[in-house]
């Protein structure tokens, strides 16, 4: 990762014009990517009601971009995992998460979908980071939707963080 | 009819069937003999008029499981009759199955096969439904123990799909 920087950083002090550029692109690109992340339906358990209620009138998740749910994986950028995941839901977890294109994200939500929650049980996945990659935690039994909210928001700072030379889907390497 | 005559109906038609009548349950309890369920449960549902059941459940004591039915009859309003069949052997349990005659005791008796391992004989179509097929071990039994499992130990015991 930080090879990939000196070597960025190299590049753009040969050329002037891609470092004035470069910047402003990945702007450019992050906010498309934060504006218009559509969220693919997955609730599971009780976390989903809260994150219907998130996406309804009062705390608007369609300002944050998350206008629709789509409900097929391949047309959505967010996996919002809600709910406690069973032993045997955890695979299909696993195949919709793997159905989705990249630039995909994962927010997991609530605290069994962190940690199993209050279920230490024989058929209770604990935590889904055990399948797939989670890039915010919303903790809560259920998080309020102001807590989602503040999720989505550390996702956007996130997304607008990264650099598109150094994301992993889009590197050479067969990863 | 009450459940005391219930109870001595039953004395009449099968008698070795009756092992117990518990005095201190808060429910109408009849603890029956497990090789004359069946004939006993036809004569409730056909004589008496038994046509619900309700609940299916097992009970995993240090010497015996025990098979619970609780039996309801809504054509004479009759009240709650609870039978219990006590089952010896704890390494293969099993008992004949009520689906013939309740239709409604089919997936409790897979719950129950698929929770305490006691297999129903006679049932069409035993199978585990709330865990799957290869999962290793009976959850409800006393001597499971309590843990959680990760997802890598689980993988090897899941169905694995047909290499097309």
């Amino acid at each position: 990762m930080s090879s990939q920087d000196e070597m960025v950083d190299k590049e753009l002090q040969r050329n002037i014009f891609l470092a004035r550029v470069e910047p402003l692109a990945n702007y450019v690109y992050n906010w498309g990517r934060k504006s218009s992340m559509w969220p693919v339906m997955f609730g599971l358990a009780c976390c989903a009601l809260e994150m219907i209620g998130a996406a309804a009138s009062r705390y608007d998740a369609a300002r944050f971009g998350m206008e629709l749910f789509r409900a097929s994986p391949r047309q959505a950028d967010l996996m919002i995992v809600a709910g406690t995941v069973t032993q045997k839901m955890a695979p299909q977890v696993l195949r919709i998460y793997q159905q989705m294109a990249e630039p995909k994200y994962v927010l997991a939500m609530g605290s069994c979908a962190i940690s199993g929650g209050i279920f230490t049980s024989y058929a209770v996945l604990q935590g889904v980071d055990e399948i797939v990659p989670v890039d915010v935690y919303v903790p809560g039994c259920p998080p309020r939707p102001e807590a989602l909210v503040q999720g989505f928001m550390m996702l956007h700072e996130k997304v607008m963080k990264q650099s598109f030379r150094a994301m992993p889907w889009y590197q050479k390497s067969a990863s | 009819m009450t459940n005391e005559e219930i109870l001595a109906q039953i004395r009449e038609a099968f008698p070795t069937a009756v092992l117990d009548v518990p005095s201190d349950m808060i429910d109408y309890t009849i603890v029956l003999a497990a090789d004359q369920l069946l004939p006993v449960c036809r004569f409730l549902h056909d004589e008496i008029g038994m046509d619900y059941i309700t609940d299916v459940t097992a009970v995993d004591y240090p010497e015996y499981f025990e098979v619970v039915y609780h039996l309801y009859s809504i054509s004479k309003n009759q009240g709650m009759l609870t039978l219990k069949v006590r089952l010896e052997d704890k390494e293969n349990p099993a008992i004949d199955s009520v689906t013939p005659l309740w239709p409604g005791a089919n997936l409790m008796e897979c719950e129950v096969y698929d929770l305490m391992g006691i297999r129903f004989e006679g049932h069409p179509g035993l199978r585990r439904i709330m865990l799957w097929d290869g999962f290793p071990g009976h959850p409800l039994r006393k001597d499971f123990e309590n843990r959680t499992f990760t997802f890598k130990e689980l993988e090897p015991t899941r169905p694995q799909p047909p290499n097309w």
